[in-house]
């Protein structure tokens, strides 16, 4: 029986510059759908885990899962590290945990990433669809 | 606009010599007038003490500062809480109220116009903006310009003229009132983290001293014909010592031609009149100070006077505020505005037993009390720095009682109690004095005319008190008092009855002044200018003055420069 | 066709104000000075993605109403419902928000802006401690030592560096941007020739990039303004730096208290830090006591680690430790062009910044209890207006799901991930393109934005927006108070 591989990852999500430009456009638009259903990985990571560059993952957190794009960050190597853009599809899945301030925990939480090679990903109407019914 | 008559109070107009006269005040059209027809609404003040309203020539209430302040005390707020009704806003209150609640107990102590001493030119959209939230009042605001490059560079080069024609526009761009200068070369000294230590201090970078800043502001004050003198925060404020420095300042403002006409008013004396040469062996130097403002006549002062109370410090002196930080320990806030000024904003709790508080506490009354012509020194607390201005009335209750001060003074540590003069002070501050120093001089340094006094013209502002001088001695019934002063009878702004037995009862927005200071030749706003200007700012000229949007009833004055 | 001059650009917290642009036939044709994002925003704008009428939610789908009706509706939900939250505002004027706040008063809301994902930390640890700061001219005049803290500003604040740190000139302090071009110069020359060297060898692929930490490099001695990274990871950013400091995850707060330890000439009994070798630490520590003037920006891998508000607790404690050695400062890289504005306005009406409660008729604030986040996590909220943000593509799914379970009122220009979930959608005019206001920049300072265009005909102002919505409010309170009284009577 094949055992699909799981990498141990921290999630941690924020702002690239195509995201900004993308919301601009207009967050149904094809560059923000672009830029964030997207998640940057470590190159070796990848490797390793039998992802190849541009090519479907699945990330799960204890928050839920999502299908993303994977990408090798172009500047360091960052092992056990990946980094997805602020949005619906970051929200799927990050820790709505406020520790009593306000704040989620949107950065360092853990997470698991597999090759989802077979799996779409959605746009944001598909997303919001299913998680939210609308 | 309907006819008001007030009748048959005891009216106390000192900029009219009306000392207690029951007489009556007609009010037409948002004006005091000679008389009403007899349609006009008829309010009995007898028995009741009539007072202009109260004018507050020197108040943080609105800004980048203030409300930062407000940001970081939470703790402050929350034992302060204000309830929405029909006819007023929420809010918090104590040491710095949010912007409704300002507007709402200044004008239930019967004020009717307040003075924002400290606007960063930069940020003065935001004072503006805030000021346009506090109603029921007049306003008013000063940019401070004692630290702002144009201003130590023409100063520097000996040129006056350039110098006050840059002040003329930074006076009408900024919707200022008066010129504001905090311990001046200090500002800019602190931009590296460095202060002024005497008024013949070089500041880096500029070659001036604080002496050349003082004199050359006082000296274009002259020349642009502003109806206020310079108004000063002194350098060394806070430390043991500095009454010297203070001293050294008045001197030095001795320069200044006089012209029947203030040249300076310092401002929050108390802190600038500390003696001793440290912490420990701190003393008051009040009688010093008031000796030399007894023997002279060119300077205007307010007190700053000390509450016993958990308040906020707000002030423009970076480098003072980062004292308080090392001597307290407490969440410090410190904010340098480019090109302009600087700031510091520090907690700060004054307490009975400590020696140095309670002996502050005392420096401030001792100065009112010593200082002979109560058209010198006016009523403030420097509101929040020596306390909130909701405690008015105690102050009012120690100037004109000595059984009030002595119960306080008793309370206080044996060391500031050993030093204090209170004891050997009789003098009690009639009400007709009170109104001088809390309306009158006020006024009459502001160089408002039609404010501070109910003769015929004057914006009708009036304020009753439930306080009859024939039957009660305020210097023996000072509790009644200072009951009768938190929660006026009624306070009258332009003619419409806005507060009603301490309770806000009418709605009004009140109205901001500033000055349009025409010079016979303008600054020149050239294509260098506004270069030099992206050289020194991070925005652009064009971005850089009020307009008319952001006020929201508009006053302004014009006056002709000499230059 | 005209130029419009000294733009003041809506979209972050930098709020530059040279923007230039030339409009014709009433659209925005071209953009000079902005950034990627300003160019996006101005050109953009009237994408298809732009709401032409109010909208309402009929039998699951959003279909075009009178704006009468949906005000109404809106107003019906607001001045019946027990615990709303009014939520966003950083997108907007302070003269929209202001009205907000009069609004939530009025209903007896949670006002509450973006601030709770973004800054709301930062706000509670400088309520704690305070904080030495000062406007982006200070910097831009004197600071010679510039670091950037868990924040990219190349990705977020694209102009930063060359408006208001390392490649601009100041008073005291030039710009370092020909010695940037320099160093980008020799490492392109270095690439070439490894490059060339592989070929010779016969290797086709890059050797990867081991995890190796640099000391501090020989650039850092040089006279001039100095930049210091500190990430998890190689950002943009990171790669201008005069050195970059790899932090491990979650450590951030670790790292900054060892260097409290160090400036103040104490020792550590460890080996590394947060993934950072003391003997590089110690380095790092020199340059922060010996700079004359120096600078922490920090962004959300402070507020949004573990330790949140701690983090920035200690961070400004490390720079009020700084200021008993040095001159040092340290400012929050603010998001959205107006979040500051939002706090600001809370905070003149209300004396609170953020997560201010108006149930009990009396602002109350208590992060945990009253920030929107939590309410919505604990489900006490029964109906929601969103303006000037997008929390549904910007938080968590729970929260959302929660949101939707009641009216969801939104006003927003564009069909985005609100706007799809919204029960009621009014489209509203862009605030700095085709309505003028007011906005603060991440240093407080307020700036003028311009109308340089005409709104589609039907869409307005959110100020307009809110004045409707609210005087509507309380016509519906005022005849529901008529007739209680009637039925009492």
């Amino acid at each position: 029986m094949m055992v699909e591989q799981k990498l141990k990852v921290t999630l941690l999500t924020g702002r690239t510059i195509e995201q900004g430009v993308g919301k601009e456009k207009g967050k149904a638009s094809k560059e923000y759908f672009d830029a964030c259903s997207m998640c940057y990985m470590d190159a070796d990571d990848m490797k390793n885990l039998g992802v190849k560059n541009n090519t479907n993952i699945l990330v799960t957190t204890p928050d839920g899962s999502v299908v993303l794009r994977a990408v090798k960050y172009p500047r360091s190597a960052t092992p056990g590290l990946i980094y997805i853009p602020y949005g619906p599809w970051a929200n799927a899945i990050c820790s709505n945990r406020t520790t009593s301030i306000g704040m989620p925990s949107f950065k360092g939480t853990p997470a698991e990433v597999q090759p989802a090679l077979d799996q779409k990903v959605m746009t944001m109407e598909e997303l919001l669809k299913s998680e939210f019914g609308r | 606009m309907p006819e008001v008559i007030i009748k048959n109070g005891f009216v106390f107009d000192p900029l009219n010599g009306i000392n207690g006269e029951k007489m009556d005040i007609s009010i037409k059209n948002g004006k005091i007038v000679e008389k009403v027809t007899h349609k006009a609404k008829v309010i009995d003040a007898t028995g009741l003490t009539v007072m202009p309203g109260g004018v507050d020539i020197h108040t943080h209430i609105a800004g980048g500062e203030v409300n930062t302040g407000r940001m970081v005390r939470p703790e402050d707020h929350v034992k302060d809480t204000v309830t929405k009704t029909a006819m007023t806003r929420s809010g918090t209150g104590y040491s710095i109220p949010s912007t409704f609640v300002t507007g709402y107990r200044y004008s239930q102590m019967g004020y009717t116009t307040v003075m924002n001493p400290s606007m960063a030119p930069l940020e003065a959209k935001h004072t503006h903006e805030e000021l346009n939230d506090i109603p029921l009042l007049d306003k008013a605001t000063y940019p401070l310009i004692g630290d702002w490059w144009f201003v130590l560079e023409y100063l520097k080069k000996g040129d006056l003229k350039e110098c006050a024609r840059h002040v003329a526009w930074m006076m009408e761009i900024t919707k200022g009132y008066a010129i504001k200068i905090v311990n001046p070369g200090g500002l800019e000294s602190w931009g590296f983290g460095h202060n002024v230590h005497s008024i013949d201090d070089v500041v880096p970078n500029f070659c001036i001293t604080p002496r050349e800043i003082m004199v050359g502001l006082a000296k274009v004050n002259e020349m642009l014909n502003l109806p206020h003198s310079i108004h000063l925060h002194t350098n060394n404020l806070g430390l043991p010592g500095n009454y010297s420095t203070t001293l050294e300042t008045m001197k030095a403002l001795e320069t200044v031609p006089y012209h029947g006409k203030p040249v300076a008013h310092i401002t929050h004396l108390q802190f600038s009149s500390f003696g001793g040469d440290s912490w420990g062996n701190f003393k008051s130097a009040a009688e010093e100070v008031a000796n030399y403002i007894n023997t002279h006549n060119h300077m205007t002062f307010d007190m700053g006077q000390i509450i016993f109370t958990d308040t906020t410090t707000m002030t423009a002196d970076g480098p003072f505020e980062y004292t308080l930080y090392q001597l307290s320990g407490h969440k410090w806030v410190n904010s340098d505005v480019e090109t302009e000024t600087s700031g510091g904003i520090i907690p700060f709790h004054y307490k009975k037993n400590n020696a140095v508080n309670a002996t502050q506490w005392s420096i401030g009354l001792e100065l009112a009390l010593l200082i002979k012509d109560p058209w010198k020194m006016m009523m403030t607390t420097d509101h929040p720095n020596a306390g909130p201005f909701s405690f008015y009335p105690r102050i009012l209750a120690w100037l004109t009682s000595k059984d009030a001060r002595m119960a306080t003074l008793k309370n206080c540590h044996k060391k500031a109690q050993k030093n204090s003069l209170l004891p050997s002070i009789d003098r009690e501050i009639t009400l007709y004095e009170l109104a001088i120093m809390t309306r009158a001089a006020q006024a009459k340094a502001l160089g408002l005319k039609n404010k501070g006094h109910l003769g015929v013209g004057a914006d009708a502002d009036v304020a009753i008190f439930n306080i009859n001088p024939e039957t009660t001695d305020i210097a023996r019934k000072y509790k009644t008092a200072r009951k009768a002063f938190k929660n006026a009878a009624y306070t009258i702004k332009d003619g419409q009855i806005v507060v009603k037995d301490g309770e806000v009862v009418g709605k009004a927005d009140g109205r901001t002044m500033w000055l349009n200071v025409e010079t016979t030749e303008p600054c020149r706003i050239d294509d260098e200018m506004k270069n030099k200007f992206r050289q020194y700012w991070t925005v652009d000229y064009e971005n850089y003055p009020v307009s008319d949007h952001y006020v929201k009833v508009k006053d302004p004055i014009t006056i002709k420069a000499s230059v | 066709m005209s130029i419009v001059k000294s733009v003041t650009c809506p979209i972050c917290g930098c709020l530059c104000d040279d923007i230039e642009l030339t409009v014709e036939k009433n659209e925005v044709v071209k953009v000079r000075n902005g950034c990627a994002i300003c160019e996006s925003k101005f050109l953009g704008y009237k994408g298809h993605h732009r709401i032409k009428t109010p909208l309402m939610r009929k039998d699951g789908k959003l279909v075009p109403v009178s704006m009468d009706e949906a005000v109404h509706a809106a107003a019906e939900i607001l001045a019946n419902a027990n615990y709303p939250i009014l939520y966003g505002w950083s997108s907007t004027s302070s003269e929209a928000q202001r009205i907000g706040v009069e609004l939530t008063e009025e209903v007896g809301g949670i006002m509450d802006n973006t601030a709770v994902v973004c800054h709301g930390p930062s706000i509670l640890g400088v309520q704690e401690v305070g904080i030495p700061t000062c406007t982006l001219g200070q910097i831009r005049h004197r600071a010679d030592l510039i670091i950037y803290w868990g924040c990219d500003p190349w990705s977020a604040h694209p102009r930063h560096l060359e408006r208001y740190t390392s490649f601009t000139e100041g008073r005291f302090e030039n710009s370092q941007w020909k010695s940037y071009m320099q160093k980008l110069k020799a490492q392109a020359g270095q690439k070439k020739l490894e490059s060339a060297a592989r070929i010779e060898i016969g290797s086709t692929h890059p050797k990867p990039q081991t995890c190796t930490l640099p000391g501090m490099p020989q650039s850092m001695n040089k006279s001039g303004r100095k930049l210091i990274v500190v990430d998890v990871r190689k950002s943009m950013s990171a790669e201008m730096a005069d050195y970059f400091i790899q932090v491990q995850p979650n450590k951030d707060y670790e790292l900054m208290q060892a260097l409290r330890v160090l400036i103040t000439d104490g020792e550590l009994d460890v080996d590394s830090v947060a993934g950072v070798p003391v003997e590089y630490l110690k380095d790092v520590a020199n340059a922060l006591v010996n700079c004359e003037f120096g600078v922490i920006f920090f962004g959300m891998g402070l507020t949004q680690t573990a330790g949140k508000f701690r983090n920035i607790e200690i961070a400004i404690q490390l720079v009020r430790d700084l200021n008993s050695r040095t001159k040092f400062t340290i400012m929050p890289m603010r998001g959205h062009f107006n979040v500051t504005g939002a706090n600001i306005v809370s905070a003149w009406q209300s004396g609170y910044p953020y997560g201010v409660d108006f149930s009990m008729g009396y602002p109350r604030y208590n992060p945990g209890e009253t920030t929107c986040m939590d309410v919505l996590l604990r489900e006490e909220n029964d109906a929601s207006l969103v303006i000037a943000s997008d929390p549904g593509a910007n938080f968590p799914k729970k929260a959302v799901e929660n949101m939707i379970k009641h009216p969801l009122i939104v006003i927003d220009p564009h069909m985005n991930a609100t706007s799809m979930l919204g029960d009621i959608v009014f489209p509203s005019a862009f605030v700095g393109i085709e309505v003028e206001g007011t906005a603060y920049r991440m240093d407080h300072v307020p700036l003028p934005l311009k109308k340089v265009v005409e709104p589609p005909k039907g869409v307005f102002s959110d100020e307009e927006i809110l004045t409707r919505i609210l005087n509507e409010v309380r016509v519906i309170k005022a005849s529901s108070k008529k007739l209680s009284k009637k039925v009492d009577a």
